[in-house]
């Protein structure tokens, strides 16, 4: 039977490139502003708001984005750079995925023989096994995240390499500076469902580090990322669909090989120059 | 050649943090005039050029550019804040830095635009920076990152420059260069200058006007009437002396004291 004839693979098609395409393009940002750490700890915030999102008898994808965003508001609000924030966010994100521990122990007690699956699914993911809603949550929020990003694209790159010029010349700091968490923390609750709150990284990091050592132009560096992240979610939905091995590792899988590539690249290119 | 008001300050004060940085400030500058502010460190000059950017609101007083109350974002004034180095890892060409500083505010992306190309280019080439243009800005030096970003400055085409420490860390050479190149640009276009510096020996020959910020005030005038003894240990508040090399170059000494005089201090 062809890939494309099955529902499910359909599916995760849509939703994991709609998903990538936003991570690519939001982690090129994030890389960029030195914030990798930030949306690691956003991935615990979605583990433990979306097993409280079930606990409450609401629906999980509630609870992950409801728990995302006022974190990122919180983070927003908060303010200032650099070492005291990390340590700040590292502290209150180590919580989080304390509660999320206890959560999960709640609900496996409550559900008895109904075990952990839940919490599996949202640490690694379930693209193949997507629910319609899913699909259409995940394919509108992945395009409008990415929408809304590239009409902040040009303030929020000079913001983000030159923020003194960029605050004398108008732009809106700290505005801009929260919608970006906001947009972030969507993009960590999207990615949840593809590739789960422990694989982020794999989706919004790897591949604007990859773009960013590619090109050092930021437009070409921009959608070389968002590229990257939709090709290693769709080869690896190719792969999973002939062997039988998880998604989010052979997704993951291949982004840390083009890391790696690309640090080689980048290496070849510098001793180039310099012969 | 018309006379306008450039810069005007109207008891002016500006507070950070609690603390005055100057009050009583009354300074104007006229169109086209090339100003040097002087000063120890901590006096307030970064504070001055921030207040006239509008980026730190006056505490009193009023500040005015060009006839009207400042906004920040106004296109009229190109900056160049004092630097730290840029980020050793920070992948972004030069280049790009150049033309953010052309239309970097703007919402949306950039569409390629030939026009803005040649005039980044054009800005690129007159402060001498076309061979290092196209690689990434952390891995230049501090020099070269200085003169990218006078281009950055340079490429609105504002009618003002507001410069903090622009000389600070080039060679002599550049130094020298850097600040003709300010000059031509202060005199064909009639651009008016305002550039922080410590040492005003480089800037000495195209100076119109001082401005000179200590012991919480400004005081202004031509250079040889403020660069004196008498008028310095005046504004200081403490013994200062002005010497004169055989070579012509002015030296002030005698601000050893840690600058603690605060108008609030009183
Ligand atoms: N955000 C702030 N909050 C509180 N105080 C500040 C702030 N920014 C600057 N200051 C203080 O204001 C004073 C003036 O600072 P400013 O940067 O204007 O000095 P400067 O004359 O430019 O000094 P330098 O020659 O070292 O650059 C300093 O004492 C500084 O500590
Ligand atoms: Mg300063």
């Amino acid at each position: 039977m062809s890939m494309l004839g099955l529902e499910f693979m359909r599916n995760a098609f849509m939703a994991g490139g709609c998903i990538a395409l936003a991570a690519g393009l939001v982690g090129y940002f994030v890389v960029l502003r030195n914030q990798v750490f930030t949306a690691d700890a956003l991935g615990h915030v979605a583990f433990t708001g979306g097993l409280g999102g079930v606990l409450a008898g609401l629906n999980l994808l509630a609870g992950v984005f409801g728990s995302c965003i006022a974190v990122a508001l919180a983070i927003g609000a908060l303010g200032g750079r650099g070492r005291g924030r990390d340590i700040a966010i590292g502290t209150v994100f180590a919580w989080v995925l304390g509660v999320g521990a206890l959560f999960l122990s709640l609900y496996t007690t409550a559900r008895s023989a109904a075990s952990g699956t839940l919490g599996v699914s949202v640490l690694f993911g379930s693209i193949l096994g997507l629910q319609p809603a899913q699909v259409v949550v995940g394919s509108l929020t992945g395009i409008a995240t990415a929408v809304v990003l590239l009409l902040i694209a040009r303030p929020l790159l000079f913001l983000s390499v030159d923020p003194e010029v960029a605050v004398a010349r108008g732009v809106p700091s700290r505005a801009l500076s929260a919608l970006f968490f906001v947009l972030v923390a969507v993009t960590v609750a999207e990615s949840v469902q593809a590739v789960g709150a422990l694989l982020i990284f794999g989706l919004m990091v790897t591949p604007a580090a990859v773009a960013q050592n590619l090109s050092t132009r930021p437009w070409v560096g921009m959608a070389l990322s968002a590229g990257i992240a939709v090709a290693v979610v769709w080869l690896g939905l190719v792969v999973a669909f002939y062997i039988a091995l998880p998604a989010s590792f052979l997704i993951t899988g291949l982004a840390f090989v083009l890391y790696l590539a690309s640090h080689l690249a980048r290496r070849m290119s510098r001793i180039g120059r310099l012969a | 050649m018309r006379i306008l008001g450039a810069l005007q300050l109207d008891h002016a004060a500006a507070r950070l943090g609690g603390r005055l940085i100057w009050t009583e400030v009354d300074l104007e500058v006229q169109e086209g005039e090339f100003v040097a502010i002087l000063g120890p460190n901590g006096a307030g000059k970064s504070t001055l050029l921030k207040a006239l950017l509008g980026v730190v609101p006056l505490a009193e007083g009023s500040v005015r550019v060009f006839g009207r109350p400042v906004r920040r974002g106004s296109d009229e004034i190109g900056y160049l804040p004092q630097r730290r180095r840029f980020d050793p890892d920070l992948r972004i060409r030069a280049v790009d830095l150049v033309r953010l500083g052309l239309d970097g505010e703007r919402w949306g992306m950039s569409l390629p635009s030939p026009a803005k190309t040649n005039r980044v280019a054009e800005m690129v080439e007159l402060v001498g920076a076309a061979a290092y243009q196209d690689r990434p800005i952390g891995e230049l030096s501090g020099g070269e990152q200085q003169r990218i970003l006078i281009a950055q400055a340079l490429v609105s085409g504002a009618r003002m420059l507001a410069l903090d420490e622009p000389l600070e860390s080039l060679d002599l050479n550049n130094q020298q260069a850097i600040s003709e190149l300010i000059r031509s640009i202060c005199q064909t276009r009639g651009v008016t200058v305002l550039l922080v510096a410590h040492d005003i020996n480089p800037i000495l020959p195209f100076v119109d006007r001082v401005v000179y910020v200590a012991g919480g005030h400004v005081l202004s005038g031509k250079p040889q009437e403020v660069i004196r003894t008498e008028t310095l240990t005046a504004l200081y508040g403490t013994p200062v002396e002005v010497l004169h090399t055989s070579d012509g170059r002015i030296v002030v000494v005698g601000q050893y004291e840690p600058v603690t005089h605060h108008p609030d201090d009183h």
